[in-house]
Formats: C-alpha cells, structure tokens, sequence
C-alpha cells in the first residue's frame, strides 16, 4: 500500500501537469524571492487590500440573497437582513467595514509604493493598473453606500451627483447618467446597484488579474537606497506566504472586532419629500474633496468655485497618476526627495482635510 | 424765525413737488419727520396710499395746511373707512376680511372709546401708525410671536390698568404656560397667544360658560370627551370656566400625573381622598405613573442597546405606538370613567413590555457577540502563533527553502 501511493499520486500530477502545464507555474513559485529589508513590511498591504477584496466579494453575494434593490423595499429588506437572517447582521456590518478597511488599506498600499519607489520603470503599468483599482475601490464605496436607501445615503447621493453635475460640458449628461433621472430616485438605485454587483466586480477582476499578473512578472521591488548589493531575501512560498497568511489572519481579527462592536447602522428610511438632515457628510474617505469644495467660493473671479474645484482635482489626479513618469530623469534617476515630498504633502492634505472635513 | 424759513424753503421746495406732505416732513426732525420717514415700509405706503388718505389734505398744493391731527377715539373708523370696505380690499386681496371695525365695536377696547376713554386701545396702539406691517411679518407687533408682547405693553402696566381694576399677572403667568412654551420655544405659529382665546379685534375675557368652547376650538377631542362628562354641568354651575377649573387659565402648565393625586393635585381640590371620586383619581394616578414608568423603562433599555449597535428600529416604532397610548389614556382622563381610562392604559402597558422584552433580547444578543467575538480572536490568535511557529521551525532548518542573505 505504501509504495503504490507514490506511484499513484505521480500519475495523477502528471496527468494534470499534461493538461495544464502546472509545473512552470510550480516552479515560478517555488522560485520566487521577496527581498527583506527594513521597509518589507509595507510589502503585505498589497495581500491585505486583496484579502479584503475577497471578503468583499464573498459577504456580498450573500447579502444578494435578500437584498431588493427598489426604494420600496431596499431599506426593508436590509432590515430583514439585520433583524431575521441568521448571522445577517454580521455578514453585512463585515461587508460595510471590510470596505473601509479595504480602501484604506489600498490608500496605505499606494503611499508605501510612492515612499519605497517602487513604481519606477518598468513597473509603470503596475501603478497605472493599481491606482486604477483605487478609483475602482471608491466606486464601489460610492455605490454601495446608497443600496440601504436610508436618510444618510439618499442625501449623500444627492450632494455625490450634484457634483457630478458641474463638470464641464458633460456634467449635465453625467448627472443624469448617474441618477437616471433629474434627481436620486428609483431609478438611480437601480443603476448603483447594477454598477455595484456587475460592472464594477466584472472590471475590477480583469484589472485586478492584469495588476497581480504585472506584480508577478516584475516581482518585489527593492527601494532605491536598499542597492543591488542587498541580496538577502526569503522565498515567496512558503516563507513570505505564510507571513502574509499572519497579516490576513490579523486583518480579519481587526475587522471582526470592529463589525462585532460597532456594528453597522440601518438608520432611517429615506424620505425624499423629508428635508436634508444637518451635517450631512459623505464617506471618510471623500471628506478631503468634499471639504475643500465647500471652502472654495461660489464663484472666483468669473469662474464657477465648484467647477474650479473639480478641475484643480482631476489636474492633480491627472499629475498623480502620471507619477513614474516625471519622477525620473532623463538617465532614470529617481528624484527621491521630490517624490517623497509630494507623498507627504498629499498626505498631510487628505489627513487635514478629512480630519476638518470630519469635525466641521 | 427759523420756522418760518424752513415753511418758506418748504413752500418753494414743493410748488415742483410731487408729494408735498412727504418731501416737507422728511426734511423735519422729531415727530413731525419721522412718519415720513418710516412710510416707505409701512405696507398701505408700498400699496400707493400716501398721508392724504388719512390726513386729508392735498398734496399736490404748496400751500401750508393746519393741524390735520386724527383724534384717538377716530381711529378706528378712519381705519374702517378702507378696511371695512370689501370691494376696496378686494383690489389688495382676494379673501378679503372686512368684519374687523365691527368686531372692534363689541371688543371691551372698542366699547370703552366708543364712551369717551382716549386711554382704551385701538388699531394703532397694536399695528403701529406709520410703519404699519403685515401680520405675517415677523417684525410686525401683531405677528404670532410679538403679540404677547405687544399686549403686555398696557395689561402688564400696573398705572395704566388701576383704573380699570384689571390684574397684570397675565403676562407672567402666561411666560410659565405650555401655550409660551410652544409658541416661544419651538417656534409653533399656531400654539394659542392672547388674540386665540380673547380674540383680536373684538378682544373680551371669555365668558364663564364659553372656556370650553374656546379651549375647545383646538383642543376638540377633549371638549367632546368633557361635555359628556359627569363634570359637566356640575362644573356650568361654578363660577369659573371649565378647563380653568383644573388647568388655570393664563398659567396653563403641562399636565402630569401629580394633578390627579396627592395633596396639591386638581381633584383633591373637590373629591376627598376616601369618596368615590378620590379613589378613582387616586387609580388613575397610579396607573398612568405605571405606564409612564414602564415607557421609560423600555425606552431606557432599547437605547441601551442602540448605543451598542444593536438593531432596534422595530421595537422603537413600537414603543412610539406605546407612547400614543399614553397620550390616549390623559386625554381619557377627561372621561372621569376609570374603565375608559384603564383601555389605553392596558394597550400601552402590553406595547411597553413586547418592547422591554425587544430590548432585553438585543442586550443579550449583544453579550453573545461578543462571547462569540472572544472565542473567534482567540482562534485567531491561536492561529497566527502557529503561523510563527511553522515559520520559525522552517526557518531554523537550514536545509529548507527560506531567508538568504
């Protein structure tokens, strides 16, 4: 019996092997390096933000099974889902802090590429794919945040698509777009339902193969004061898996204690003849812009101050994400303190401006 | 001297003049200016009306005219003349009310002018003389919000009142009342102010037989409940109103649960603690205290375990319905039928314990979260020290696949 089991087992990887060709990708694994040095740890981010994507995924499709996207009964069946589903209550308070953590966690992913420079040649693509996904991420905040149709969604919605409105020649189309209609209405759940449970998870996944594909294909980059010298590095499988299996087991540690004890609100259902409640905010993690559009003046010169608000941002976005490009010289040196100083001012702005956004 | 330049500038100023009465006493100080100064807000001035209207006079002649003064027991007739013309008024607005100068008449104001007392009020001494606004205005001293005030000008002035042997508490005690509360406080336009209960321009106290239909004329589920009440006509042979009786009149406070029981209670006043009517009203005490305890209770629980997180939206409708009951229950009371009054009483206790009990369960479901929670990051814990473990035993094996440097 002991010997025949060997046997048996060869026979089968190699009839999968035959089939698949799973030994090159074995084998890639089996030789893949992860540096080490002082900064490896901002190298498990990236893990985490996919782990919570997963987590995403997964409560998602089970809060489909009682969500009813239509203004009649969005908010009720949330409800029911709260109240009469077994474990309903946790499955969607993880679902709604898993998000927040994701993002947050891929905002910290971003930063620790920017200050380790890891988006230097050739991995331009890597950060384009990732910052991409970012977007991604917010939409998906963006959207899901109105499916329970309760007071505080419907009227950040609101205020969310207004802005829409004021970009320049398509506003008006985009608005509309969005909303489906002149205002937030049934309509406009609809769509963000479809964007949040198809279009988004379809683009997402293809963008996200193309980013881990980069990933694997130009491997962990070393930051540019580590040199070429440094050859000290673990293997990817299992030493570095099994790390970042800890960072997960940690994340959710984290994130089950967070939707455990404070979990989700379901708050009021909206009434769209009610008026605006006081303070109304959007997410954390739109506070920054959000704030910084309401210190902005109605109108600057001849210019609209919203409209001024929404093309100083995309500029920035525009700059931002063109960052491997105009990081470098010409003989592709890194202009260290360059980048790292507009981390940190970008940082120091999005911190403030959420913090004032937060308490104002 | 300097009168007669200033009437000679005057008079060459206005022979060019559109409004002579305007254009000489704007540029006059003191009395004689400022009702030309005041008139452009001053609503029949925005309407086209100009001092002529009332003053007599023409204002396209240069020439000086003499006192044209209007006397205070004319007032209101002169007023009348426009006001109490509905196909003037129509011009100005479509719902025209024109019954205000006979109404005035029947007002003890109207009637104490009408005998020669120049010190009685009239349209002026609350809508003002030359800046006269809107009622809807809230700077006017006959909006909702003003008018106490503006009454409180002559009742809550002991010299002016002595000679008519009326009180000035009224005004005090009505700042102490649920009525001020209303209308202050929250800022509610139709909580009851002077002119609700006495009237405006036909302004009189109510009579004794009347309190209940003018506290009925808002409160009508009581009144209702009260007429056929077996305090009715025993209260109609008393010498106040009704509602007064027990309520107060100007001092109206928010009714508790003490007023029915207890040494300073309203009943305790007619029914001695041991007849009939005591021991019904001491009943209705102590059941509306149960209800309003246990409310509290719930409500005390179910916020408990909102302030957790815990999802009791259902539970606080409920406990809202609970609450009306409660709400049903004092407006028995105006039954004096303790059955009728226990109904409510019942319904709302039964809502109350459903909603306790919703409570408690979202308090204890919120102990086994955490028990649960507890138990998972232990697991978790668990497991990461065996993912140090692992890679700390694979790492310490020179052999195996690890760190190199």
């Amino acid at each position: 019996m002991r010997s025949s089991s060997p046997s048996a087992r060869k026979q089968i990887v190699n009839w999968i092997e035959e089939r698949t060709g799973w030994g090159a990708v074995r084998e890639f694994i089996e030789h893949k390096k992860v540096p080490i040095h002082s900064a490896t740890i901002w190298y498990y981010f990236g893990g985490i933000t996919l782990f919570l994507f997963l987590i995403q995924v997964l409560t998602g499709i089970l809060l489909l099974l009682y969500y009813r996207p239509t203004p009649n009964e969005a908010y009720e069946s949330v409800q029911f889902i709260m109240t009469q589903v077994e474990f309903g209550w946790l499955i969607r308070s993880v679902h709604g802090w898993s998000a927040n953590l994701m993002i947050l966690s891929a905002f910290i992913h971003m930063f620790s590429v920017v200050f380790l420079h890891s988006y230097r040649k050739p991995r331009e693509l890597t950060w384009l794919s990732g910052l991409a996904l970012l977007g991604l991420s917010l939409a998906f905040g963006f959207s899901g945040y109105l499916l329970p149709w309760n007071t505080i969604a419907y009227f950040a919605t609101k205020v969310g698509t207004d802005m829409a409105a004021a970009v320049p020649l398509v506003g008006d189309w985009l608005a509309r777009f969005l909303r489906g209609g002149d205002d937030v209405g049934g309509a406009t759940l609809t769509r963000f339902f479809g964007f949040h449970v198809a279009v988004l998870p379809g683009v997402t996944t293809i963008l996200l193969l193309v980013h881990l594909a980069l990933v694997q294909r130009f491997g962990m980059s070393s930051p540019p004061w580590v040199g070429p010298g440094n050859d000290k590095q673990m293997g990817f499988f299992p030493n570095f898996f099994l790390r970042e299996l800890m960072a997960w087991y940690a994340a959710l540690a984290v994130l089950g204690s967070l939707a455990a004890l404070f979990p989700l609100e379901l708050g009021e259902k909206a009434d769209p003849f009610a008026p605006a409640p006081a303070g109304i905010r959007p997410e954390w993690y739109f506070l920054a812009p959000f704030y910084t559009l309401k210190l902005i003046p109605s109108r600057v010169w001849i210019v609209d101050g919203e409209l001024l608000g929404l093309v100083g941002f995309s500029l920035i976005a525009v700059w931002w994400a063109l960052l491997p490009f105009w990081a470098s010289n010409r003989d592709g040196i890194v202009k260290v303190r360059r980048v790292t100083g507009a981390g940190v001012a970008l940082l120091a702005y999005l911190a403030t401006f959420s913090y004032l956004g937060y308490v104002k | 001297m300097n009168r007669l330049a200033l009437a000679l500038l005057g008079a060459a100023f206005l022979a060019w003049s559109a409004d002579a009465c305007r254009e000489c006493h704007s540029a006059l100080d003191g009395n004689l200016g400022s009702p030309a100064k005041t008139y452009d807000a001053d609503i029949h001035g925005r309407r086209g009306f100009s001092c002529h209207d009332c003053h007599g006079g023409d204002p396209n002649k240069a020439e000086l005219h003499g006192p044209m003064k209007v006397r205070r027991t004319t007032v209101a007739a002169l007023c009348a003349r426009c006001h109490s013309n509905a196909d003037l008024m129509h011009k100005f607005n479509p719902r025209p009310r024109v019954d205000q100068h006979t109404q005035f008449l029947t007002s003890v104001h109207g009637k104490r002018l009408a005998a020669g007392d120049e010190a009685a009020a009239t349209c002026i001494d609350c809508h003002g003389v030359h800046g006269i606004l809107p009622v809807k205005d809230p700077r006017s001293p006959t909006h909702p919000l003003k008018l106490p005030d503006t009454c409180s000008r002559c009742h809550s002035h002991s010299a002016r009142m002595a000679k008519y042997k009326i009180g000035t508490g009224q005004y005090a005690d009505y700042r102490q009342s649920v009525h001020w509360h209303a209308l202050e406080q929250r800022g509610d336009l139709s909580a009851p102010s002077c002119a609700s209960c006495h009237g405006n321009h036909g302004a009189a106290p109510p009579q004794v037989g009347s309190v209940t239909a003018v506290c009925g004329s808002c409160h009508v589920l009581l009144e209702q409940l009260f007429s056929k009440s077996p305090h009715q006509p025993v209260f109609s042979m008393m010498s106040e109103g009704a509602c007064t009786i027990c309520h107060g009149n100007h001092k109206v406070e928010k009714p508790t649960p003490a007023m029915l029981s207890g040494a300073t209670s309203a009943c305790v006043q007619c029914h001695e603690p041991d007849t009939k009517g005591g021991v019904a009203a001491a009943e209705m005490f102590t059941q509306s205290k149960k209800l309003s305890d246990a409310l509290d209770r719930s409500d005390r629980r179910l916020s408990e375990a909102r302030g957790f997180g815990m999802e009791v939206s259902e539970a606080q409708l409920k406990q809202i319905e609970a609450r009306e009951q409660l709400v049903k229950a004092r407006v028995a009371v105006h039954t004096f039928d303790l059955a009728e009054f226990n109904k409510p009483v019942q319904e709302g206790l039964t809502l109350a314990a459903a909603t306790l009990q919703a409570g408690d369960e979202a308090m204890r479901e919120k102990d086994w979260r955490r028990i649960g929670l507890g138990l998972s990051l232990i697991t978790i814990l668990v497991t990461i020290a065996g993912l140090r473990l692992a890679i700390r035993r694979l790492e310490s094996n020179p052999a195996a696949p690890g760190e190199k440097g």
